[in-house]
């Protein structure tokens, strides 16, 4: 036995014991280093938020949108990505409501998306009511909850006129932590 | 010839050393009743086995086409189903055979509910055999955004807003989920990712945790009633149960799984040459009207239990229920892992059973008719059956117009033609009385129930001609709700007809 060779990788006993921790550290410290360089960017990569920017979306002269008339106004949202498609597409609910006590245009802008789960709801001009197809929700004319699971009225998307056009500010997907107009 | 084989063989297997771990394995005693009849019911674990492979070859040969971009995924789809030799058949294949082993997957798993296999030692396999079930729903519901077409679009649309609902940090879970702020090529990307990648390694990982343990611990012999599990004392008999009477894996019972999963591969590949590919519906357009988004089948259930549960208790079903089941699943091996295992001496074990699959199946059954969505064309495409109007005064008949342009027909069914969300008001005039339906009308159900509020959507003219029909729609010789006899009828209804 004495004669055989040191197996791989088997200590040298005659190694001081002060190398041996050293290295030991040594490989702590830089796997530290390491696993910690490498997690800031992957965690960021996978779990970060994007910039969020904002855009503003024409749908139109004021003119063109009859005194409280709800119509359905499908545009290319401004948020896509250039392989978005089809699926840019984004729909709203837009209604004109007259001039104001200081005779500015009001607009009551809505997103198609229902408080509920997100379906498109349909508008119903007869009734007067916005029906969602996936669990019955409806909504009246004013967006505010009329019926069906939805836990509150239709998402109202920030709109503004300007030089006498009607603009949109491009509406992400809303969920009920986070709206368009940014109160719950 | 046969020799120069031998001695390459020879060669690798000196290296790799091949023959001494995987010879032991596949000839590793298993209990002697696997070569009898009771071997067929070990199954249908390595069918789902077989299934999974067929799932990895079609779904390689899928990608080599497929386009996972927003933009040209849905083209891509019709390419696979009209120009790709066989694309058509791989897509089908890969739709069955997925469903085959989800299908597959819960006939094992009852199966080894049943038979106590999950009881000590097998405890671990029973779990990460929860996390293969979960990884496949997974796949399932990816692979169902992978679909690109309307069904997909507001499927994600309807995940979205249930990951909103998640306390605090909803937001961003949509975020992840979507993978930008709108559903898109983003959103479409990471479903992509998640099922070619993610899920798919999980699956494999957990798969090879799973096989290993069934060899670690051995496969359990069919359960023989008064033979309970006693941790203590299973090991020794177990063994020597193997040792004195075990018939080696590669034989008879090996031979059983081969027959099943070449009989299952048979039945998808036949259902996937009959049915053809599952969509896409239609291109992925949210401005498309009559948008009626379904899930795929294994989640039909949730869905119309989602649809049928209060709205107070729907966040919860969304977020907390799931992981409850998954939980309970998990916890089953812990409740109970010792004592007896055959079914007959397991009565709450079966019960279990049959009522689970029981409320499965009725909530399938809601799910695909969904009586709680509205039919949103009925009001122009579903007409009042001819007999209800054919007697029907100026004013009634008016009253069924109002009927049908105030969208009532999208809830409600005339003779069953329509919506089903509210009753069928066929008969409606036997059960209500006027001013209850002019109070029903109004006000809708009270506190945003599930009938709106008419109360503004509709002239007072408009409100008396629609109770005047909805009080006509009796059987023929019934009196209207409220009249007590045939004095009261008269009084209330014949001057009326008679002045017809």
């Amino acid at each position: 036995m004495e004669n055989s060779p040191t197996p791989c990788g088997a200590a040298n006993v005659s190694e001081p014991p002060g190398r041996r921790t050293f290295l030991r550290v040594l490989t702590g410290a830089f796997g530290t280093i390491a696993a910690a360089a490498l997690s800031v960017p992957l965690v960021g990569y996978f779990f970060g938020l994007r910039k969020r920017h904002v855009f503003w979306v024409d749908l139109g002269p004021v003119s063109d949108f009859p005194l409280n008339q709800t119509r359905r106004l499908d545009f290319d949202n401004p948020l896509q990505q250039p392989w978005d498609g089809i699926t840019a597409l984004t729909g709203v609910y837009a209604r004109y409501e007259g001039k104001d006590d200081k005779a500015e245009d009001q607009f009551l802008v809505l997103s198609v998306n229902c408080a509920h789960l997100g379906c498109p709801v349909t508008w119903f001009q007869q009734s007067g009511l916005f029906m969602c197809p996936c669990h019955g929700g409806v909504y009246y004319a004013d967006g505010e909850h009329a019926s069906g699971p939805p836990p509150r009225g239709m998402f109202h998307v920030v709109w503004r006129t300007k030089a006498g056009r009607l603009e949109i500010q491009a509406p992400h997907y809303p969920t009920l932590q986070n709206t368009l107009t940014g109160t719950v | 010839m046969k020799g120069w084989f031998q001695a390459i063989g020879d060669w690798f297997d000196a290296r790799l050393g091949i023959r001494a771990v995987f010879l032991p394995m596949m000839r590793h005693p298993v209990p002697r009743q696997l070569e009898g009849p009771e071997g067929w019911f070990y199954v249908f674990g390595s069918a789902s086995l077989t299934l999974f492979l067929i799932q990895i070859i079609t779904g390689i040969g899928l990608a080599l086409v497929y386009v996972p971009a927003a933009d040209k995924a849905y083209e891509s789809l019709l390419f696979l189903d009209y120009e790709q030799p066989f694309g058509w058949f791989l897509r089908a294949l890969h739709y069955y055979a997925g469903s085959g082993m989800v299908v597959m997957l819960l006939v094992h798993m009852t199966q080894v509910f049943l038979h106590g296999s999950y009881k000590y030692p097998r405890e671990l396999t029973w779990v990460v055999g929860v996390f293969l079930l979960v990884c496949t729903m997974g796949m399932f519901f990816s692979g169902q955004i992978l679909r690109w077409d309307p069904d997909a679009y507001w499927g994600l649309a309807v995940a979205g807003s249930m990951a909103g609902r998640v306390p605090l940090i909803g937001p961003w879970v949509v975020d992840m989920l979507l993978g930008g702020p709108i559903i898109g090529g983003d959103s479409l990307s990471r479903f992509f990712a998640l099922h070619v990648f993610v899920i798919p390694g999980a699956l494999m990982f957990f798969l090879a945790v799973h096989l290993w343990l069934v060899l670690r611990c051995g496969v359990s012999s069919p359960p023989v009633p008064g033979q309970s599990v006693d941790p203590r004392t299973y090991d020794a008999a177990y063994h020597k149960e193997l040792e004195e009477e075990g018939v080696p894996f590669l034989g008879d019972a090996l031979l059983k799984d081969i027959l099943f999963s070449a009989l299952a591969v048979t039945v998808v590949i036949v259902i996937a040459a009959y049915l053809g590919p599952k969509g896409p519906t239609g291109p992925p357009d949210p401005a498309l009207a009559g948008a009626n988004p379904r899930p795929e089948w294994p989640f039909l259930w949730l869905f119309a239990l989602l649809a049928l549960s209060p709205p107070a208790i729907e966040t919860f079903i969304m977020l907390v229920f799931p992981v409850v089941v998954i939980g309970v699943l998990m916890l089953v091996p812990f409740i109970s892992n010792r004592g007896e295992r055959a079914p007959s001496r397991r009565p709450v074990a079966v019960l279990s059973v049959i009522v689970i699959y029981t409320t499965l199946a009725a909530l399938t059954y809601e799910g695909i008719t969904a009586p709680w969505s509205p039919k949103m064309t009925a009001w122009t495409s579903d007409p009042i059956p001819e007999h209800i109007v054919e007697h029907a005064s100026p004013v009634e008949l008016q009253g069924s117009l109002v009927f049908q342009y105030k969208n009532c027909r999208n809830c409600h069914a005339l003779d069953g033609l329509g919506g089903d969300r509210g009753p069928d008001l066929t008969s409606i005039g036997v059960r209500m009385t006027r001013n209850q339906l002019i109070d029903q009308v109004s006000n809708g159900t009270p506190g945003g129930g599930n009938m709106p509020a008419y109360g503004k959507q509709i002239s007072p003219a408009e409100m008396d001609a629609l109770v005047d029909f909805l009080v006509s729609l009796r059987p023929e010789g019934q009196l209207p709700a409220g009249a007590t006899d045939i004095s009261f009828a008269a009084a209330a209804e014949l001057p009326n007809k008679e002045t017809r």
